[in-house]
């Protein structure tokens, strides 16, 4: 890990770096934080008997879930509680000093300067109205940067260089909109550290993120914070990568710190029940665990169980889709009359499903996995080439027959808070399906839906539901309950478990597990997320730009990747490297 | 930026020609003849009726009709009235202070109603969010006339701070009560929008970083919240001018203003349809010249869509 | 309960934990590890707009606009309910006349009792307003609908049309139609009103469909071979109703007071018609004398219009999504 840009420490325009503190003593001192928020049926504690230590120069990481209070307690540091929040007991002491009902102007005089933030969402975390180098114009002043106009604009270049953004005198003169994703989060650590704060706080800096960049933008934010002597808090849902990037971890549950202590302890011997839990079910980890387990030549049997030797015998070819040739062509309306672009969003991509297998189609935003699912699922027409499906060209069907043939290709898609129409009841969403292609009367279709309820572990009063009020672990069930629903061949799993929880992730992973070698179900699974592959997949698709970079066996393609890109994307998967020494070694 | 200019005018060309058509038809290709009404009971003679006709075209078909009074909207010679009139001058004369007192009633409600907006969002639920919305309530509840006549009475006539009625060369002081009165519908929305728009990016989550930052809170208001709030508002102003300006029909009709209001109304009355006609293709093209307007200021506002 | 049963956790070589970092586990068992994800059984369930409804009835405001509306509608269906004087039969002799038993408001200029025309005239203004409404809000959302939903060549044409309606503003239009027509009726001020009053809300129903139907339940009734007409009336329109409806108690109001104006001007409703916008016009005549005449129907008017708009408000926080996001 090399730093690219000299990162100064005490600069030309006299911005001190920290001076050589005690180390001994704690920077953070955080004593029984208690936490409320105002709701309609009374205070409702978000945090409860909080304790934290932060020494100076330290990594301390915060992991929980969401809800699990770690945002709420970086927030409470700088007073920034969302809505109706409170610190409603405890201490925050901060190089000594109370903060707890400290004056405002003391607080925001601790802000920036002393105390830095690197915020979760880098899309909504810039004002799109006001160029970036504005912005942190406006930071380095609100701290007490003394200098001339030419000095200040020479100093905010320099930040965003810090940061890592080349060219940065032109990009500081550019509005939010014009930076990608990753260049927005690397102008949030520059503005985060630009007033040299002691400590700075990273609430969930790179979660959205594509995993390659979010390697490099935390190698980066490691580097500068290590060079600037700054410690960090470091907020985040991923055990793996709390454990990677930080000495000091804290597990946190509904409000509470269940564990806490030196990070590999944590990890290499984990006492709560909740983060044995939250161990064996991290992805990074536990594929992490699959492969040590077959390195070492001792196949675990409890974790692979679910797709091995146990496809049942299903009648008809062995391969049950196969796409041939797949390209898109999209037109992109350009901003003068007539200059239509063309955009290849997949390129000559040839793949097959084998029945009872699965095949995953892994890549980053934009490689084009998502629009190859959907012309499986025939809701987008190829530009060329085709998707066969039992050796039948789908696109040659006639329109009863392509009717039918929803019947045997359905899809669960990402987000569980929009795949189910908000204003149907749980049955009437399972049900659509059944009564859309005349699968029995009223009585035969309710019992198909309690059937499938039981299928997918959710109780049969959930029915009568409505989406709003399930957790969103349980409306992906819901969600695979109505693509069962029809008996279908094949099922696109298009991130179906990306916006889970860890625990709920791995709960839905291991149905999907049961429901494969049960019903002996084919799936595609798309995702962004390698670590996931591992646990479910037979086969991979690595896309990149629209291509198919490289395809074979899941475990050829952790073992042994052919291609620079899977081995970026491989080191990208959060505590690779880490488990690796500690556990497997 | 010039293309985005280009796509929006050739988008309005389509609109323009539509609303005056449509306008057009209303007047012209209406049941009964607009010339033998001229004459009232008794009816015109038929050879002065032929003439009239033949002058205002109103022998030919509809479309060469409507192409005739295109060419003449387009070279800003709408013809004479039946009376005899210049209409390009009829114009000329009501305009102005139709104008004036819709930028009067522009900035009115523009200070009063951001202002009150930005003090109601940033209190939200607390006494004075509340008397605000109420109070809007009444302003967008009550007609625009009653307002008139309450203003008249107790301003005008009881308290005798401001003249109750126009005369022929008004001043700005003569038009503050009208101005005042057609800002009062406006300014409610205004306060709305913009207590809305406060509220929503107060929770943004860039105000909250901005603070995280070290910005002072009055710094956050100003740069952030206020700024960012006013994209929704200016939007809302720009095309505020052409509704204020045929909403001044009433206005005017109450204070006795002759301005555009006036004499359309008038014009209305005596079955002026060439008067007519021209009088509201010139707000529709004052309405869609203010909403293009609005585009560019929405432009100049939100780097976002500038290059869109 | 902190356990420090550790010698050295990080392995030779690292350092020991300094103070306040000690290794620490909680006690087991703080409250439903076991249940990560268990669906609660008790309550009944709430659909969304059993939820919006639970949330307007806790707002007095709500209640305050449901008994003005309540009250307003009851006038002008049943006016007789509420006086037994005929508003039409004036007597000149009576001309503004203070009020008398059984004549509570006084009589106007013509010498007609001001209480029973207050009365009468809720007939019109809840009529006219109420078609109007219903007028624009078939209208506006089936070109809204189909122009959001398919997009392409509809959308283009559609906005088209949209925008020339739109490019006239309504109460000019109505002026310039309503003049002409000799024979004016409820209905005929109604449709013009509805004529061009339907391009707002479809432009609404337009851009709340563009975003719906790009939600994954859309996509996955098409993976079903839904058709394209039946995802749009099942889930799409379904979805879009919360912002159309909220506008279009927004625009009842508004119809209600460009009926009155359009009466105030003489080119509304006919004059035999009882009318609040009319009898605001009669009264203009004796504003200095007799200001009263004019306060009552103007009352009854701007009440009117405030219990709907009211009820706007409370119905756009009930069912606006960003503000349900707790």
């Amino acid at each position: 890990m090399t730093t690219q840009f000299p990162v100064t420490n005490d600069g030309a325009d006299g911005t001190p770096g920290p001076a050589p503190v005690d180390t001994s003593k704690p920077l953070l001192e955080i004593r029984d934080l208690e936490i409320s928020f105002a709701t309609g049926g009374g205070q409702v504690r978000a945090v409860r008997g909080m304790d934290l230590t932060v020494y100076p120069g330290q990594s301390v990481a915060i992991v929980g879930e969401s809800g699990s209070g770690k945002s709420t307690t970086a927030a409470a540091i700088i007073d920034l509680l969302p809505g109706t929040g409170k610190v409603t007991g405890g201490s925050i002491r901060f190089e000594g000093r109370e903060l707890v009902g400290a004056s405002r102007a003391e607080k925001e005089a601790l802000r920036g300067r002393a105390i830095g933030l690197v915020p979760q969402d880098p899309m909504s975390n810039l004002n799109p109205v006001w160029r970036i180098g504005t912005q942190v114009e406006e930071a380095l002043k609100a701290n007490g940067f003394k200098g001339s106009r030419t000095e200040l604009r020479a100093r905010v270049a320099e930040v965003l260089a810090e940061a890592g953004l080349p060219d940065s005198a032109r990009r500081a003169r550019q509005y939010p909109h014009e930076f990608s994703g990753g260049m927005r989060q690397r102008a949030l650590i520059g503005i985060g550290l630009a007033s040299r704060p002691q400590l700075l706080i990273a609430d969930e800096p790179t979660s959205a993120l594509d995993v390659t960049v979010q390697r490099q933008i935390l190698d980066h934010l490691g580097d500068m914070t290590r060079d600037l002597g700054t410690a960090l808090l470091f907020i985040t849902h991923d055990l793996g990568l709390a454990a990677e990037r930080a000495e000091h971890l804290l597990v946190m549950f509904k409000g509470k710190v269940v564990e806490s202590g030196p990070a590999r302890a944590i990890l290499a011997d984990p006492q709560h029940p909740y983060t044995k839990r939250l161990v064996k079910s991290a992805p990074s980890l536990a594929s992490r665990r699959i492969q040590s387990a077959h390195v070492h030549g001792e196949e675990s049997a409890e974790v692979l169980a679910h797709h091995v030797d146990e496809t049942p015998v299903v009648a008809g070819p062995a391969v049950v889709v196969e796409a041939k040739n797949l390209t898109k062509v999209f037109s992109i309306r350009g901003s003068r009359p007539g200059s239509s672009t063309d955009f290849t969003a997949v390129d000559d991509v040839s793949f097959t499903l084998g029945r009872g297998r699965t095949l995953a189609i892994v890549g980053e935003s934009g490689s084009g996995k998502s629009t190859a699912a959907n012309m499986v699922l025939g809701l987008l027409e190829p530009t060329s080439g085709t998707v066969e499906f039992d050796g039948v060209d789908v696109a040659s069907l006639n329109t009863k027959d392509a009717f039918a043939f929803r019947r045997r290709v359905q899809p669960v898609f990402q987000n569980p808070y929009g795949s189910l129409d908000p204003m149907f009841s749980i049955f009437r969403s399972i049900e659509e399906p059944l009564k859309l292609h005349g699968v029995g009367n009223r009585s035969e279709r309710e019992a198909r839906v309690r059937e499938l309820l039981d299928l997918v572990s959710l109780p049969q009063s959930a029915m009568r539901r409505f989406p709003n009020e399930l957790s969103g672990g349980q409306r992906q069930r819901i969600a695979i309950a109505r693509a069962l629903a029809l008996k279908p061949e094949v099922v696109v799993l298009d991130e179906a478990v990306s916006a889970l929880d860890v625990l709920v992730q791995a709960q839905v992973l291991e149905l999907l597990g049961d429901l494969q070698s049960e019903l002996g179900l084919s799936y595609l699974f798309i995702t962004h997320d390698l670590a996931v592959v591992r646990q479910i997949a037979d086969d991979v698709v690595v896309m990149q730009h629209g291509k198919v970079v490289e395809q074979a066996s899941t475990d050829e393609v952790f073992d042994t990747p052919r291609e620079q890109y899977t081995r970026d994307l491989l080191a990208a998967i959060p505590g690779a490297g880490l488990v690796g020494d500690e556990i497997a070694g | 930026m010039l293309w985005y200019l280009g796509r929006r005018l050739l988008q309005v060309i389509p609109v323009f020609l539509g609303a005056t058509l449509l306008l057009y038809a209303l007047v012209f290709l209406r049941p009964g003849d607009p010339v033998a009404a001229l004459g009232g009971e008794r009816g015109l003679p038929e050879a002065v009726a032929e003439q009239i006709r033949a002058d205002y075209n109103l022998d030919k078909p509809f479309f060469v009709q409507y192409l005739l009074f295109l060419r003449g909207v387009v070279t800003l010679d709408f013809g004479v009235d039946f009376r005899g009139r210049e209409v390009s001058e009829v114009i000329a004369n009501a305009f102005p202070v139709t104008i004036q007192l819709a930028l009067m009633a522009l900035i009115i409600e523009a200070v009063f109603g951001v202002g009150f907006g930005l003090i109601a969002g940033m209190r939200k639920g607390k006494l004075f969010d509340a008397t605000a919305l109420v109070v809007s309530l009444l302003f967008i509840a009550v007609p625009t006339f009653v307002v008139g006549f309450v203003m008249q009475i107790v301003i005008g006539v009881n308290l005798g701070w401001l003249p109750v009625t126009v005369g022929r060369d008004p001043d700005v002081i003569s038009l503050l009560m009208p101005a005042l009165v057609l800002a009062a519908v406006s300014f409610a929305y205004v306060l709305r929008l913009t207590r809305t728009s406060v509220v929503e990016n107060l929770s943004a989550d860039y105000v909250r970083t901005a603070r995280a930052r070290g910005l002072s809170r009055s710094q956050v208001t100003g740069r952030h919240v206020l700024r960012n709030s006013l994209i929704p508002v200016v939007t809302f102003l720009g095309a505020d001018i052409g509704a204020l300006m045929s909403g001044a029909i009433i206005t005017e009709g109450i204070f006795n203003i002759n301005g555009v209001g006036g004499t359309l109304y008038d014009a209305i009355i005596r079955g002026e349809s060439i008067t007519v006609v021209s009088l509201t293709t010139v707000l529709v093209m004052v309405y869609i010249g203010a909403n293009l307007l609005v585009d560019l200021l929405y432009a100049a506002l939100d780097p976002r869509i500038r290059y869109a | 309960m902190p356990e420090n049963r550790y010698e050295n956790p990080g392995g030779p070589g690292t350092p020991m934990p300094r103070p306040g970092q000690e290794r620490y586990v909680a006690a087991v068992d703080e409250g439903g590890l076991g249940a990560v994800d268990a669906v609660k059984t008790d309550e009944a369930p709430t659909s969304f707009w059993r939820d919006a409804w639970h949330q307007m009835r806790s707002r007095p405001l709500f209640w305050v606009a449901a008994v003005i509306m309540t009250l307003v509608v009851l006038l002008a269906a049943f006016p007789g309910l509420f006086t037994s004087v005929d508003p039409r039969t004036c007597n000149l002799s009576m001309s503004l006349q203070g009020p008398q038993p059984g004549h509570p408001f006084g009589f106007d200029r013509q010498g007609c009792d001001i209480y029973s025309r207050t009365i009468y005239g809720a007939r019109a203004s809840v009529v006219v307003g109420l078609l109007a409404t219903t007028m624009v809000v078939v209208f506006g959302t089936l070109m809204g609908s189909v122009a959001g939903y398919y997009g392409k060549w509809f959308d283009t044409v559609l906005s088209r049309v949209t925008d020339i309606f739109f490019a006239i503003p309504l109460v000019l239009a109505a002026i310039v139609i309503l003049s002409i027509m000799t024979n004016r009726t409820s209905f005929t001020v109604a449709l013009v009103l509805a004529l061009f009053g339907w391009p707002q809300i479809a432009r609404i129903t337009r851009g709340t469909v563009m975003s719906v139907k790009n939600n994954e339940f859309v996509t996955a009734a098409k993976s079903l071979g839904m058709g394209r007409g039946r995802i749009l009336v099942r889930h799409v329109l379904p979805n879009s109703a919360a912002p159309i409806i909220v506008y279009a108690t927004v625009a009842l109001g508004q119809f209600i007071v460009a009926e009155a104006t359009l009466s105030f001007l003489g080119i509304g409703l006919p004059p035999w018609t009882v009318s609040w916008g009319g009898d605001i016009s009669a009264g203009q005549e004796a504003i200095r004398t007799a200001p009263e005449i004019l306060l009552y129907p103007a009352g009854g008017l701007a009440l009117t219009v405030l219990g709907f708009m009211m009820m706007g408000d409370v119905v756009r926080d009930a069912l606006d999504p960003k503000a349900r996001k707790r």
